[in-house]
């Protein structure tokens, strides 16, 4: 009778013990956003708005979530590491990251055959999600920003020739400085509306050689996508070169770093990006700018509503698919309809990138200052 | 802007790097030319004098121009830390295991940095005096392109007397040729290494300062390029030779711009060059520019 009972027992702790377990196991989302060298300041703001979302929602499906953050570097292979790193060691569900295009690449090959959904927060670059069904994005994609750009650099300033200046290293850079040129091209109807493309190094300083080169071409405009750091240098440095035309940029150029290294020389500087306190578009948006003002005592920025939103989003579909499961997140996430985030509201399309407007903002006075926001077509 | 002043604007902007790097080398030459050692750390510790500087003109009251002056001295303290830890240990190890020593230093001050200072670049905060355009011309130069290679002629100039006319620079040499005849011949070995180490980051810090204003962005890994450009421009004067190291980071100032100016398609391997030119000259001409012949010490 004992042993009878014993065994029942031992039945009973065996069949209940993983359940118990398993209801109180937290579920963990990676991380890898770079958190030192040239992308610091884009990773940093990043966390802080997926910190924040963890802060407002903290559980899901009756268990607790934990964030596991790991520093990519700014580099491609630390990258690839740091994913590796998340999906192996820590056994994450889903992965959030990364700022940077080039450190996103890096990381779609892995957790494409570890079959562990990714979703970007800000990576730009079309072959981010191109033929990689395990990840995504909650921002748009450089055929947009770059047409942006152009529409702006023509109806707005009436540019007839531009040059652009490139980061060859950054696949964001490479990307948006071809979309930009393709669609000045063609509104311009000029073949030669481009008159010079120069190009740089991520960690380079110098900059004088290009741009004295694009001095003596006389642009309307200047575009140059890049680091925010380098970024600023070079601008810095144009404006000492006697280079006074109007300089044009994308989403990364939105770092406070951008306008304290570059100073007075970046008045005036225009970009494109993916959201402004100045500018909430949905009820989510009052939610996470007075939650971040709250918090951090400052208005937010794009890129901690952009983590926001893709924490909050992988939340929403472990919700409606009752489920942690990595492939039932991956499955969710392939089907993203009108998911109110605070950047605005998210579609994911058959590549999972969203569909979403994008805010033109200027530097005036040492901040940023809203201008638009243009609407995809 | 016609062709000769784009030629001369080029000419202007490669003298300016030049001189940077040529600033920076002049400590990391005259450190190996006198202890025959490759401080890896030089980078850093040029690294942790632009911090230095740039935490003494935010959270002080002191006039910049008075940072400027104080920095380097501290910074040239750190120097004389670093050798009593990392380096005079192994003094009488072989020479490769000081050489791994300094480049765990290397490491070390590098993520120093990064937990003390912070991952996120800061902006150097640029003096207005120093951040002016002068115009000649079809020619604009910042006033700090026409400062660097001033003070680096004259830090070269100062530091050639110091070392050749001086009773210090006279032990020092004696250093150089040999240890043990040196300390036999009463000089205090300890105290010229450390003044040594003193003098060479002191440069060090100069050249992150003026680094800083030209290019004011702060960042914990900021040495290593420049700390590899400069040793690139050591050898190619011929390492050791304080005179060389200025005539190599010129050299190597001006082909870089030349490069991206002139061959715009190969922007990308800028930093290949340095290296390929190392390369070619450690092939030709091993010594260097203007170094003496390479005579292993028996």
């Amino acid at each position: 009778m004992k042993r009878t009972l014993g065994l029942l027992l031992l039945v009973l702790v065996l069949t209940l013990a993983p359940q118990v377990g398993y209801a109180d196991e937290v579920i963990k989302i990676g991380v890898f956003e770079p958190m030192t060298g040239a992308n610091a300041a884009g990773g940093e703001m990043t966390v802080e708005g997926i910190e924040l979302a963890l802060e407002i929602k903290g559980e899901v499906l009756g268990r607790k979530v934990e964030i596991i953050v790991v520093d990519n570097k700014s580099d491609k292979v630390e990258s690839a590491n740091a994913v590796s790193r998340l999906i192996e060691k820590d056994k994450v569900v889903a992965i959030i990251g990364s700022y940077g295009s080039s450190l996103s690449m890096a990381a779609g090959d892995i957790v494409k055959k570890a079959e562990v959904p990714a979703v970007g927060c800000s990576p730009t670059n079309p072959l981010v999600t191109l033929n990689n069904d395990y990840y995504f994005r909650v921002c748009f994609i450089d055929p947009f920003q770059g047409t942006v750009m152009a529409r702006y650099a023509v109806n707005e300033l009436g540019a007839k020739t531009a040059a652009v200046i490139q980061d060859v290293t950054q696949d964001y850079s490479v990307g948006l400085s071809k979309y930009f040129i393709d669609a000045f091209r063609e509104l311009t109807g000029d073949k030669n509306s481009i008159v010079e493309l120069s190009s740089y190094n991520t960690g380079d300083q110098d900059f004088t050689a290009q741009l004295t080169n694009v001095k003596n071409k006389k642009p309307d405009i200047i575009f140059a996508p890049g680091n925010y750091g380098e970024s600023a240098l070079l601008i810095r440095q144009a404006r000492d070169l006697g280079i006074d035309v109007p300089f044009l940029g994308g989403d990364t150029w939105e770092a406070p770093e951008f306008l304290s290294i570059g100073g007075d020389a970046v008045e005036g500087a225009v970009f494109s990006t993916h959201f402004t306190a100045e500018a909430p578009v949905t009820s989510e948006s009052g939610v996470f700018l007075a939650a971040y003002r709250n918090k951090f005592g400052k208005e937010a920025n794009a890129f901690a509503a952009l983590g926001y939103d893709a924490y909050m989003l992988i939340l929403d579909v472990m919700e409606k698919a009752g489920s942690a499961d990595s492939q039932a997140i991956r499955d969710g996430l392939a089907e993203v309809k009108g998911f109110v985030g605070a950047t605005g509201v998210i579609n994911l399309d058959e590549n999972g990138d969203a569909v979403k407007s994008a805010v033109i903002n200027k530097v005036d006075g040492g901040k940023f200052i809203y201008l638009t926001t243009v609407e995809p077509d | 802007m016609g062709d000769l002043s784009i030629f001369l604007q080029h000419l202007a902007n490669g003298v300016s790097l030049g001189s940077l790097y040529a600033l920076i080398a002049i400590g990391y030459t005259m450190v190996y030319g006198i202890l025959r050692l490759i401080n890896f750390a030089h980078g850093d510790i040029f690294m942790l004098g632009v911090y230095i500087t740039f935490y003494g003109i935010l959270y002080t009251p002191l006039p910049w121009w008075l940072v400027f002056l104080i920095a380097p001295a501290i910074t040239g303290c750190i120097g004389i830390l670093l050798e009593i830890t990392a380096y005079k240990p192994l003094r009488e190890s072989p020479r490769i295991t000081i050489l791994i020593s300094a480049i765990g230093a290397s490491f070390l001050l590098q993520n120093l940095g990064i937990v003390i200072f912070g991952g996120r670049p800061r902006a150097f905060p640029v003096p207005k005096l120093l951040n002016q355009v002068v115009r000649l011309g079809g020619v604009s130069i910042n006033i700090v392109a026409f400062i660097i290679p001033i003070i680096t002629v004259l830090l070269l100039m100062g530091l050639n007397y110091f070392i050749n006319k001086t009773k210090t620079g006279m032990a020092m040499r004696a250093l150089a040729k040999d240890y043990d005849t040196a300390s036999l011949m009463g000089i205090d070995i300890n105290r010229i290494i450390s003044i040594t180490f003193f003098l060479g980051s002191l440069l060090a810090a100069v050249g992150g300062i003026m680094w800083g204003v030209r290019y004011p962005q702060l960042m914990p890994l900021m040495g290593t390029m420049p700390g590899l450009k400069s040793f690139i421009a050591a050898v190619i004067g011929g390492i050791g030779n304080i005179t060389g190291a200025v005539t190599g980071g010129f050299i190597l100032g001006l082909g870089e711009i030349m490069l991206v100016a002139l061959l715009p398609r190969l922007t990308g391997y800028r930093d290949a060059f340095a290296f390929v030119l190392l390369i070619i000259i450690l092939l030709v001409k091993p010594s260097g520019i203007m170094g003496d012949k390479i005579t292993e010490k028996v």
